[in-house]
Formats: structure tokens, C-alpha cells, sequence
């Protein structure tokens, strides 16, 4: 409980106290100091800001005398843990000179914190950063996207063969995934808002077991089943069908979380106007968590595209180019990785990080196009749209005052149902038609 | 006179109000939509009713074979019917804890920073940058374990293992620390190592929960701590952390739910051994879900089930694990309703 003291700035306990008592603030006022110096409210102060410095620069300088002059010590991992333990160390001896106890403790949480968010970030960059610098001396080449590697030996320079194939292979593979999740998958969540009752609680209880499926157990049960004992070949199919079972689950919890956030004020102002179930789903639910829904769609296929362990087990292994998914082995970016790292040639090594590159700058782009469309709760605009529903709501209001009759946004039509029960202000509660 | 009309006692007055049919004129549109919908529900129920049957019964083709010694076998040679899953989910758990370990700390800073800490304007950035990392290929995440963090954390794990190697776990058996010429190749491909690259893929999921539970901690409370004198810190402690301790635990268990099922980083780090491995620092490592990965294709029909009684034993645990985390953050997240 002692954190709960407020500190102030040492020297100050005195007249802060009589500051707060209002029978003395006559006295408290001090006439000879002139008027009172405005307070300042910032959370940061300059002697914090030179704490920090101070203190960094203290533990780098003491580090580099410990690992060069005192202790054989040498690695660079070693030099950064304690270079950031005689940090803290500093910096609460610094804090200390002129704090108490408790805004020590909370200075200290607050470095200590902010440098795990930071270590944290600086090594998803690193990673990310890794594959693809790795990957760039197989990158820059544009043999790379247009070739398989049918005709490359392991000894045959980077100039020569790529991974079309195995591009081609993804893009059939994730197609076909989701050509039955995102149907069935969005048909699900529907299921799970609209018709609620025991049913549907049964059904997303196992979805959300099946959750847990861990990847390789779905691609080890399409193994099993279609290959093992339907007598299916190795394909392209069978791996997007083991995707399918791994992202279904994935897709339809995202989903099901997208649909519930549509208020159901909305949907009861579209029943009150006589619109029907299906009319309501289709013009009133699904348009207004239709960012929410392209993001969890989107996502999941990035969750989709880079699964390595399905596909390992159902897609089998080719060096040509085969389009065809429906027959014979069909490699993906991930499996093919996968297999060109654990070749010992530098070339080959070389070749596998690019494709890991190649894929990361996939997934990177479809996140990227998930967080532009997405990323916003049903009803929540970016502020341009905000602007232009504003803008469209003012032009509406100017021809009704005109006695323009019906204003071109509320034609008669479930569609536009809510527009009109939406109140005064359409723009913030408007979910469709942009 | 019209005050008459709402009385009970006259209620035969009001000829023309007969109730009024609430049916539309779309009802069988609205009955073919229900069943489709109803219909999309059983089909995905269907399917993972499949799965978990089917899982079952071949898994019991193998179970009826090897009965209980199945928990307590550690090889695996299933054709000559002497095979369990006693070093591989061993396995499995460590690297699952080593995981859980490391990604804990991290996420809780990263979420506390985002939810507490970071300035309004960047905190949508953080969000974006942790979900990204969790849409990051395993295969990116094994990639760089296996090419980077192998050659450079051995140090570590060599200093762990010089001054902590009386505690079992960190014991490393086959070098000599005075030995200057010892190689450091015997703390290669070890659960420490994949611990740490599966704890990366599983902080994001563990942060997403607790900033969530963070930032649903209530201001009214925060305000009063602040003005009961709280530094930052001692709110947090005394409000934020208190309030989102569900979702610590709960973000816990679902990451530990996703390192136990994680597949294609740990089969790039690790090097497969079958024997019980307690010593975390030491070469070789296994795990179920590699186990399934190196075996598959070598395996007979038997084989199959026996892997899929692997593959079963995984799932319920990661299930197991998944039903206890949801549980706790759905009781966390009380007063969440979205109806406007």
C-alpha cells in the first residue's frame, strides 16, 4: 500500500501541504516570491528525461570497463543484459536522490515495461528482417518468380531455377481453402447470431474445441481419410482440404466475434419496419460487420497460407510446376522452404530464405490490406468516411429543406431501412451504402 | 372517454383491436434462410464430429493394443507393438512450460505498455505490429530459431548450465565446462531452444488477451486510486492488475494451449530423441506434434493409428487446456454485453 503515497518533487512537501489547506492559504500564498509560477501537469519532466541519459550512458560506459579491463567476458548477449541490469541499477540509484520509495517503484515499472515492449518489437522486426535479408541474394533475381526447380541441381548457381511452382501451389491450395471456409464459414456465424437456441450453442461449443486442433492432427486426419483410405493421391486438394479444416474453426470464431458487436438496436429498428429475417441479415447485419468480416476472413487466410504441417503430410513434394491440384504433388511456399533449408548446399539455404521471404511479403500484404479495409467495430468510421457521410447527410438535409421531396438516400426499401430510424445524425449510425 | 379504453373492465369495447398477425409475407424466405442457416450448422458440425470419431477410432485400434502402458512407454516402434507417449509428451509439456516462461513476462509488459503506458496515437501501431507477429509462418519463426538463435544462445545456455547445473533440469551431461576445447554443440537443438522460438509465435495471442482485460479495467477506479495519491505503478497494481487477472491467466493458458500444438518450428530446431529429457539445456528434444510430422510417412496402417493415438492424446490436452483458459476469460469479460 506504500505506492499509494503521492510524491512531489523533493523539497516541496512543505508548502505543497500548506497549499492544500485552505485556512492558510493566505499565508501559503508567500507574497514575496511574486505570483505564482504555473504548475506543470506533464507526466515527463527534464531531470527524468536526464535520468534516463544518465543512467544509460553510466551502465554502457561501465560495461565496456568491466568486459574490457576486469572480466574476460565476450559475447555481444552478454554485454546487452548487463549493460541493461547496471541500467536499472543507475537509474534507481539516480531516481532515488531526489524521490521516495514508491515513485522509485513506479519509475522502475514504468522502464521496466516500456523496455520489454521494446525488446519485443525490435525482435518481431528482427525476425521478419532476418528471412528476408537471408532471402534477398535469391530475391533479386527474377528467375526466381519465373522458374521452377525442375532443371536446378543443388549446385547450380542462384541464377537458375525459382519457385514459381511452389507460388503457383499456394495460390491454388489457399483458393481452395477458401473457397469452403469463407462460405461456410460466414454461413456458421450467421447461424450462431441469428438463430440462436440450444443448437447453436452446442455447434460453438465444439468449433471453439476445435480450435485446439492442432494443425498437424487436421492434416494427419485428411492423411488418413483421403489418401490412406480413399486412395487419393498426394495433391494439391487434399492440402487445401486439410487447410480448410484448420482455418474453418479459426474463420468462424473470428466471425461469430464480428457479428455479435452489431448493436441490436439495429437489427430490432429493421424488424420494426417489417423486414424480414433474411431481408435483415442480408442488408441490415452483414453490411455493417462487413470490415470486421473481410479482416477476420483476411486473417485467417494469412494464418491459412503460412501452415507448414498440413500441408507437409498432404501436398507430397514436387520440384515442377504443376497446376493441375487435383492430381499429383503440388509444393507451397512454406513446404518448400521447409524442404529447401534442409539441404546443406549455401545455394539452396539461400533459395529457401527467399521463399520464406517471399511469403512473409505475402502475409505482410494481406495484413496490410486487412488493417486498410478493417480492423474498426460495426458502426466505427475512419474519419473520411466520416467526413463523406456527413457531407452526404448535410446535401440530404439541404433538399429536404428545398422541399425536394424524398431525399435520394431514403427510398422506400429495407435496404435503407435504418437510415431513417437512425435519428437526426445518419452518418454515425449509417452502416451500408458508402 | 379514451381512458375507458385501456381499463380491464371493458376490454370488449375495443372491437377493431384483434390481435394483429405478426406474420409477414417473406415467411417461407425466412424459413429457407433459417435452414440454411441451420443446415451450414450441421455441416460444420458434422465435420468435426467426423474428426473427433474418427481420431477416436482409429486411435482405439492402437489404444486396445497397447493399453495403459501407452502413458508410460518411451519409444516408439509401433509394428512391433511396444511404443507410448511417455518421452514425447514430456516433451511436448516442457517445451510448452520453457514457452510459457518467457512468453508470460513478455506479454504482460507488451500489454501493459500498450494499455497503460504507450501515447494515445501510437497504441493503434503496437496493436497492429502484435497482431502481425502473430500472423508471422511458424516456418519464418523456425527459420530464424534454427539459423540464428541456434548459434548464439548457446552461450547462454552454456553459462546456465556451468553455474545452475546442480539443479536437474539444467543439468548437461557429455562436456566438461573446465574443458577450453569442448565444443558447444551439446546444447544445440534442445527444448530451451524451441521453448524460446515457440514462445515468440505464442506471446501475441497471450498479449492480445491481457490488453484486452486491461483496458476494460474500469477508469471510475482508476481515477480513485489516482486521486487516493497512487503513483502509476500503484495503480496498476492495485486496480489494473487485479481487475484483468482473468485475462493473465486465461491468455496464459490459451498461449500454452497454441505452444503445445506447435508443429514445424520445433521439428526445425529440435533433434529427435526418444527417451525421457528432463535436462532443458541439452541436446535433443522431442514432441508429439514432431513426433507425427517424422513419422508419418514411414508408418504402416497400424502405425497410422498409432500416431493418430498421439495426435488424440495431444488434442485433448491442448483441449483440455483451451476450455480452462476460455472459461476464465469469458468470467472476466462480466458486463461485456454489446446490446445497445
Amino acid at each position: 500500500m506504500s505506492d499509494l503515497i503521492k510524491t512531489e518533487p523533493a523539497g516541496t512537501d512543505e508548502e505543497t501541504a500548506v497549499t492544500f489547506v485552505p485556512t492558510a492559504t493566505e499565508q501559503g500564498a508567500q507574497p514575496g516570491q511574486g505570483p505564482e509560477a504555473r504548475r506543470s501537469v506533464s507526466s515527463w519532466h527534464a531531470t527524468d528525461l536526464l535520468a534516463v541519459a544518465g543512467a544509460a550512458v553510466a551502465a554502457v560506459a561501465l560495461t565496456f570497463l568491466l568486459f574490457g579491463w576486469v572480466a574476460p567476458f565476450d559475447t555481444p548477449l552478454g554485454f546487452v543484459v548487463v549493460a541493461y541490469l547496471l541500467f536499472l541499477g543507475t537509474y534507481t540509484v539516480l531516481v532515488s536522490f531526489d524521490e521516495n520509495g514508491a515513485a522509485v517503484r513506479d519509475r522502475l515499472a514504468a522502464v521496466l515495461w516500456q523496455s520489454i515492449a521494446v525488446l519485443l518489437l525490435v525482435v518481431l522486426v528482427f525476425v521478419i528482417g532476418y528471412a528476408l535479408w537471408r532471402g534477398h541474394r535469391a530475391l533479386v533475381h527474377p528467375n526466381f518468380y519465373t522458374h521452377d526447380m525442375s532443371v536446378t541441381g543443388p549446385l547450380d548457381p542462384l541464377t537458375k531455377g525459382g519457385v514459381l511452382h511452389a507460388i503457383i501451389g499456394t495460390l491454388e491450395q489457399i483458393t481452395i481453402a477458401l473457397a469452403v471456409t469463407v462460405p461456410l464459414g460466414l454461413a456458421c456465424a450467421v447461424f450462431l447470431n441469428e438463430v440462436p437456441g440450444r443448437y447453436a450453442r452446442l455447434v460453438r461449443t465444439i468449433v471453439e474445441a476445435m480450435t485446439a486442433l492442432p494443425s498437424i492432427v487436421a492434416g494427419l486426419f485428411i492423411y488418413a481419410t483421403l489418401i490412406l483410405s480413399l486412395g487419393m493421391d498426394k495433391s494439391g486438394l487434399a492440402a487445401g482440404m486439410a487447410l480448410s479444416l484448420m482455418m474453418l474453426p479459426i474463420i468462424i470464431r473470428a466471425s461469430d466475434v464480428v457479428i455479435r458487436l452489431v448493436p441490436g438496436s439495429l437489427r430490432e429498428a429493421s424488424y420494426a419496419l417489417g423486414a424480414s429475417q433474411w431481408r435483415t441479415v442480408l442488408t441490415v447485419v452483414l453490411p455493417t460487420a462487413r470490415s470486421g468480416l473481410t479482416t477476420a476472413v483476411i486473417l485467417g487466410t494469412a494464418r491459412g497460407i503460412g501452415e507448414t504441417s498440413p500441408v507437409l503430410l498432404t501436398a507430397g513434394f514436387t520440384a515442377n510446376l504443376n497446376g493441375n491440384p487435383l492430381k499429383g504433388p503440388q509444393v507451397s511456399l512454406p513446404l518448400e522452404t521447409f524442404e529447401l533449408v534442409s539441404s546443406p548446399q549455401p545455394n539452396m539455404i539461400a533459395r529457401g530464405f527467399g521463399s520464406a521471404g517471399l511469403l512473409m511479403g505475402l502475409v505482410l500484404f494481406l495484413f496490410i490490406v486487412a488493417r486498410i479495409i478493417g480492423g474498426r467495430a460495426p458502426g466505427e468510421l475512419s474519419r473520411s468516411q466520416q467526413r463523406r457521410r456527413l457531407a452526404a447527410s448535410r446535401r440530404r438535409d439541404a433538399e429536404r429543406l428545398r422541399g425536394g421531396g424524398v431525399p435520394p438516400g431514403a427510398r422506400g426499401t429495407a435496404r435503407s431501412a435504418h437510415h431513417r430510424t437512425g435519428g437526426p445524425d445518419p452518418a454515425v449510425t449509417t452502416p451500408s451504402g458508402r | 372517454m379514451s381512458a375507458t379504453a385501456y381499463e380491464p373492465a371493458h376490454p370488449a369495447e375495443d372491437v377493431d383491436d384483434v390481435p394483429r398477425v405478426l406474420r409477414g409475407a417473406g415467411e417461407w424466405q425466412d424459413k429457407v434462410f433459417r435452414g440454411i442457416a441451420r443446415g451450414s450448422g450441421a455441416v460444420v458440425l458434422g465435420i468435426m464430429l467426423l474428426v473427433g470419431v474418427f481420431l477416436g477410432y482409429r486411435a482405439t485400434k492402437a489404444l486396445h493394443v497397447a493399453k495403459w502402458k501407452f502413458l508410460t512407454t518411451a519409444a516408439w516402434e509401433p509394428d512391433s507393438h511396444h511404443f507410448g507417449i511417455a518421452a514425447v509428451l514430456t516433451g511436448t509439456v516442457l517445451i510448452g512450460l520453457v514457452a510459457i516462461l518467457i512468453a508470460v513476462p513478455l506479454a504482460m509488459g507488451t500489454a501493459l505498455y500498450i494499455s497503460e503506458y504507450a501515447p494515445r496515437r501510437i497504441r493503434r501501431t503496437l496493436v497492429s505490429l502484435v497482431d502481425l507477429m502473430a500472423a508471422v509462418p511458424s516456418v519464418v519463426y523456425g527459420l530464424w530459431g534454427a539459423f540464428f538463435l541456434q548459434g548464439h544462445v548457446t552461450g547462454v545456455a552454456r553459462f546456465i548450465s556451468e553455474y545452475f547445473g546442480w539443479i536437474p533440469l539444467f543439468k548437461v551431461s557429455g562436456t566438461d565446462p573446465r574443458d577450453p576445447l569442448s565444443t558447444n554443440t551439446v546444447y544445440t537443438s534442445s527444448t530451451f531452444i524451441a521453448g524460446m522460438v515457440v514462445a515468440l509465435m505464442v506471446t501475441p495471442i497471450a498479449c492480445s488477451v491481457m490488453r484486452e482485460a486491461f483496458t476494460q479495467a474500469p477508469g471510475g477506479e482508476r481515477e480513485g486510486a489516482y486521486a487516493l495519491g497512487a503513483t502509476k505503478w500503484g495503480m496498476i497494481r492495485t486496480v489494473v492488475l487485479p481487475f484483468g487477472l482473468g485475462g493473465i491467466i486465461g491468455g496464459t493458458m490459451l498461449g500454452l494451449g497454441r505452444a503445445l500444438g506447435e508443429t514445424i518450428a520445433v521439428y526445425m530446431i529440435i533433434s529427435p530423441v526418444f527417451a525421457i529429457q528432463p535436462h532443458l539445456l541439452q541436446n535433443g528434444a522431442n514432441s508429439v506434434s514432431a513426433l507425427i510430422a517424422l513419422r508419418y510417412g514411414s508408418a504402416s496402417n497400424f502405425g497410422t493409428s498409432a500416431l493418430m493415438a498421439a495426435g488424440l492424446a495431444l488434442f485433448v490436452l491442448t483441449l483440455i487446456v483451451n476450455f480452462v483458459a476460455s472459461s476464465i476469460v469469458a468470467r472476466s469479460r462480466s458486463g461485456a454485453g454489446t446490446e445497445a
